[in-house]
């Protein structure tokens, strides 16, 4: 039976798909901004998470106030604690955009361009698809997508770590100021985390749709 | 005296102000010298949903039945002190007469009480007594009420049968029905689904849900999770005092009194 609150659910459900496109979005901005020198992308990625953060404060409301007057339970139960826990990462995604915003600032004005890219396009590409395939899991409620993501982050840990080899390189040394070179590993390990980010997501997926932890 | 106690006045009915249809004032209460309510002041607004919560013998059933006076028919019953406005109209003034009022402020009770007549006959009776008889205007009443109580495509085909054969939920929901046909403004429902199984209990909420768009309605319930979904405002009472009042959404997710928190939270009572 259909019940007058259960429309909340589904407003809960398309509030954080926003969440998770704004999240996207920012990440994407924010790294196509450094790869291509380009200022003003790398300006509106950073300007851009405060709404993210207004909005998972919204999610976990509507969660909390739904636990609290609506007797959820089995699915409807696990939706919210996933939607709590997914808007959670979507909000962590959209720190550390703003993180490699702020970082390819200090860059691109000190430096003028990034001198040595590393794989940050590979893997800011890579990143980025598996943001938008967790929010397509839960859109599509696709487990087999899910559990996709969980192997394809692997890939992200070994590029980071890849460049965190690199740049620590004596050789890297008269190549990059040291500034630039630990900017980059930070830039290269924000990119990782929303990577570790995406994971939880698909994690919390699983779970939604199967109700194993 | 025929007292006027239409709600429809839209000054100052908006939403930031909402209107109080019923204001009780520093009411106390006693069933002979046993005091059941100590000084209770509440604004009830309207077209919300109120719910009235608190252990049993608290006083949420006998606050309920002062506002259609139903307190009358126990002779040991009194208001020691302290006034019931409905509309602006002290209720328990001299001038009153009970019958209006009570058609003005309709009342569901725990256990359906349909009449032993026909599903036809339980929502026309009201009508007879007001001296109705033209029969298109019953039958469309009856139609009306019947759709408006969520029961119209369960029963338009046996309508002539008894409302005794008809399962306890949908006896509840003709009894509603019933309280529709005399087209009160306020619907008192004194423990309405106690009696029914979770189903039945669904159907009374959403149809709580759907009455609160035209009527303005008082319910007492035993069941936290029932006026938690349903009410838009809730009254916590504990031995006969009104501990909280306000927004349902505050007593469930962040009340100010310990004992409403305690209470909600299943501490006590």
């Amino acid at each position: 039976m259909k019940r007058y609150f259960h429309k909340e659910l589904s407003e809960l459900k398309n509030k954080l798909i926003l969440l998770g496109e704004k999240s996207h979005g920012i990440a994407t901005l924010a790294i196509d901004g450094l790869l291509e020198n380009d200022l003003e992308k790398v300006n509106q990625a950073y300007g851009m998470d405060d709404y993210v953060d207004d909005l998972e404060m919204d999610i976990a409301h509507s969660c909390i106030r739904y636990m609290s007057l609506r007797s959820p339970v089995s699915s409807d139960l696990r939706l919210l604690l996933v939607a709590l826990k997914a808007s959670k990462d979507f909000e962590r995604i959209g720190d550390e955009a703003h993180s490699i915003a702020q970082k390819s600032c200090k860059l691109l004005t000190t430096e003028g361009s990034l001198k040595n890219s590393l794989d940050l396009r590979e893997m800011g590409t890579l990143t980025c698809q598996l943001v938008k395939d967790s929010i397509t899991c839960f859109v599509e409620e696709d487990i087999d997508k899910a559990f996709l993501i969980l192997k394809k982050d692997r890939e992200i840990d070994t590029i980071n770590q890849k460049h965190f080899d690199t740049l620590s390189d004596e050789a890297m040394r008269t190549e990059m100021s040291d500034a630039s070179r630990f900017n980059t590993m930070l830039i290269s390990k924000s990119i990782e985390r929303i990577g570790d980010h995406a994971k939880n997501i698909a994690r919390e997926v699983i779970f939604l749709l199967n109700g194993d932890q | 005296m025929n007292v006027n106690f239409q709600t429809d006045s839209k000054k100052s009915d908006t939403p930031s102000t909402p209107k109080a249809v019923i204001q009780a004032r520093d009411l106390d209460f006693s069933y002979g010298d046993s005091q059941a309510l100590f000084n209770i002041n509440m604004d009830i607004h309207k077209k919300e949903v109120t719910a009235f919560i608190g252990p049993s013998g608290c006083g949420k059933s006998t606050f309920l039945r002062c506002f259609n006076r139903m307190n009358d028919l126990i002779e040991i019953a009194k208001i020691k002190s302290g006034t019931i406005k409905i509309s602006d109209v002290d209720i328990y003034d001299k001038n009153v007469d009970v019958i209006e009022l009570r058609k003005h402020v309709g009342m569901v009770f725990q256990k359906s009480n349909p009449f032993p007549k026909s599903i036809y006959e339980n929502i026309a009776y009201g009508m007879r007594i007001q001296g109705i008889k033209n029969k298109k205007e019953l039958d469309e009443t009856v139609e009306t009420c019947l759709k408006g109580a969520a029961l119209w495509d369960e029963v338009k085909d046996r309508l002539n049968q008894s409302a005794l054969g008809l399962s306890g939920g949908q006896q509840q929901r003709l009894c509603i029905a019933r309280a529709l046909a005399v087209k009160p403004k306020i619907i008192l429902m004194d423990e309405p689904c106690s009696a029914l199984d979770p189903v039945a209990t669904a159907k009374v909420e959403e149809l709580i849900h759907k009455l609160k768009k035209q009527y303005t309605i008082v319910v007492v319930t035993h069941n936290m999770q029932q006026a938690a979904r349903v009410s838009d405002r809730t009254a916590f009472f504990y031995l006969g005092r009104l501990v909280e009042y306000g927004p349902t959404e505050q007593i469930f997710m962040n009340p100010e009194n310990p004992k409403t928190e305690a209470y909600v939270s299943g501490r006590f009572g």
